[in-house]
């Protein structure tokens, strides 16, 4: 149980987002965000609810992308419900960002100009009635300032800033992490800028800054980002990941 | 009652400029066969209003679209709708109104209910309210004083849906593992029309599934059409999955004019009895 890789810091970063969320509906969309729930759900946070992203939910943790694992069905959650929980509060969601900025605003719908743009992404989705209504944190498998900018093209996702300006309409407004391939993020600081939080082994504070396009909120001491211990390595190893998903998404840097 | 229609004559109910709402969700349970009759048609000017998928695309590639009202256009497998990415980089859909999935539920269950406006803290801060300036904020009239989104409601003209079973009053059963938000769209609408993948007799409805995917009543529909396949390529299980072979082939059509013109002269410039032969030849 040596040689502890990347994405296996990735997959307890993304863990540690949902440490303290109890009997909620956690929503991790993507493959080391998925890898990185059930991690908690099977260690730290048991009480995690978990659904197939299509309408049900798990009443086991199948292993992500494990042909032929046992799953159990505990509940019934079509898009309708999902929408309820989601203005209800109880839930936690892990979304992407093509484009994230310092206050977390966060860009899904468009590059370039709104009417005409450079380039269609997948549009707001659900990224507006996510971040003003439960907690959200995001994942970034490739840090860099193409993701990292000063000014994000489209808000999707609320920022600080912009909750901050809505006053008591945001009080469900909460941002919780960012983790890349590099390090981990957060908001913790007196005016919601996004704080570096701690790096993964073997990286750098000037490797972040350089992939980052805005200052970020840099500590005197930044922690490594805590390592998987002996149960958790064997769980993604054996039950999670076997078959390596979250290598394909993070291989470790050479 | 009997409310059995053809797909040309639900379309031949239809008028340019009109709004029409499509049931379903992405890739999923889309009343293909009466969208591939709209593309058959010389309809034009429509404001769609949809959880898109494919219909979208192809509504957009043939230029039927005046005004789109969309949460998303995905193919899931493919994540973004391919036509409808160069409909958006070309603008060549002149209005675009593009909303949070939960604002767009709450516009047509406003409609379904007859309210002018639902209220929600979904769009707030985001640049969906940016973007569509006519959607107004709305201050709570208690001690709370919350300003919220005041979600107007996407009443529709027409509604066009595709169920797993029907009886020919337009009682609808969605036996997959979700009714989507078929029912808001026919409640939202001033007509609705919905194809089934097989009829059966009313008394033989409880025998298809359980009461609960009952989802439509039949107060709420004004033309069923039998259409066996009819929501092919998009899934519509437990009758069938997507074809995702086929989703494949048109997705590559985006990218290669030929592709397309091929396409469209095998699967779209024929009768939708010839579309599924096609279909079948590709088994």
């Amino acid at each position: 149980m040596t040689d502890i890789q990347r994405d296996e810091y990735c997959a307890v970063a993304i863990a540690e987002a949902f440490r303290g969320d109890g009997e909620i509906l956690i929503s991790p969309i993507g493959n080391l965000p998925a890898i990185g729930a059930r991690l908690a759900r099977l260690s730290f946070e048991p009480g995690l609810m978990l659904s197939d992203g299509v309408s049900k939910l798990f009443g086991n943790t199948p292993g992500w992308g494990v042909k032929g694992a046992e799953k159990i069905i505990e509940g019934y959650v079509p898009y309708r419900t999902i929408f309820d929980i989601v203005w209800s509060g109880k839930r936690h969601v892990m979304m992407g960002a093509t484009q994230i900025d310092k206050y977390g605003n966060q860009n899904i719908a468009c590059i370039g100009d709104f009417k005409q743009p450079k380039s269609q992404l997948l549009g707001m989705r659900g990224a507006p009635g996510n971040t003003i209504s439960h907690p959200t944190s995001y994942w970034v498998s490739k840090h860099s300032t193409r993701v990292f900018v000063e000014k994000v093209d489209v808000v999707s996702g609320v920022g600080y800033d912009r909750a901050r300006e809505l006053g008591s309409a945001a009080k469900y407004h909460e941002i919780r992490r960012v983790v890349t391939n590099l390090c981990v993020l957060d908001f913790e600081t007196p005016d919601n800028r996004m704080r570096l939080r701690s790096l993964h082994p073997g990286v750098t504070v000037d490797q972040v800054v350089e992939n980052t396009g805005f200052e970020l909120v840099i500590p005197d001491d930044v922690p490594e980002t805590r390592a998987p211990n002996a149960e958790e390595l064997r769980l993604l190893r054996e039950d999670i990941d076997p078959n390596g998903n979250g290598k394909k998404e993070v291989p470790t840097e050479a | 009652m009997d409310k059995r229609m053809t797909e040309s004559e639900v379309i031949a109910e239809l008028r340019d400029g009109m709004t029409i709402g499509i049931g379903g969700w992405g890739p999923r349970r889309k009343p293909m066969s009466l969208v591939r009759e709209i593309l058959r048609s010389d309809l034009k000017d429509l404001t769609v209003v949809a959880y898109g998928g494919p219909e979208v695309g192809l509504l957009a590639k043939y230029g039927k679209i005046k005004k789109l009202i969309y949460g998303f256009v995905s193919l899931d497998s493919i994540p973004l709708e391919p036509h409808f990415r160069i409909a958006r980089q070309t603008a060549s859909i002149p209005e675009i109104v593009e909303l949070d999935e939960g604002m767009f539920q709450w516009g047509l269950y406003a409609a379904s209910l007859r309210l002018p406006f639902l209220p929600t803290r979904a769009g707030l801060g985001s640049d969906v309210l940016k973007y569509n300036p006519d959607i107004k904020t709305v201050k709570s009239p208690y001690a709370d004083a919350e300003e919220l989104v005041a979600m107007p409601a996407l009443n529709l003209d027409v509604a066009l849906i595709h169920m797993n079973r029907g009886d020919a009053g337009g009682n609808g059963m969605a036996l997959g593992p979700d009714p989507f938000f078929d029912d808001l769209f026919c409640g939202a609408a001033e007509k609705a029309y919905m194809s089934v993948e097989k009829l059966v007799e009313t008394k033989e409805l409880l025998e298809q599934g359980p009461i609960q995917c009952l989802k439509i009543n039949r107060s709420m529909v004004q033309g069923v059409v039998e259409a066996p396949n009819g929501a092919h390529f998009t899934e519509c299980p437990p009758d069938y999955f997507r074809d995702e072979a086929f989703q494949k082939k048109y997705a590559a059509t985006a990218k290669d004019e030929q592709a397309w013109d091929d396409f469209k002269k095998t699967y779209l410039d024929v009768s939708e009895a010839d579309y599924q032969k096609a279909v079948k030849a590709n088994d």
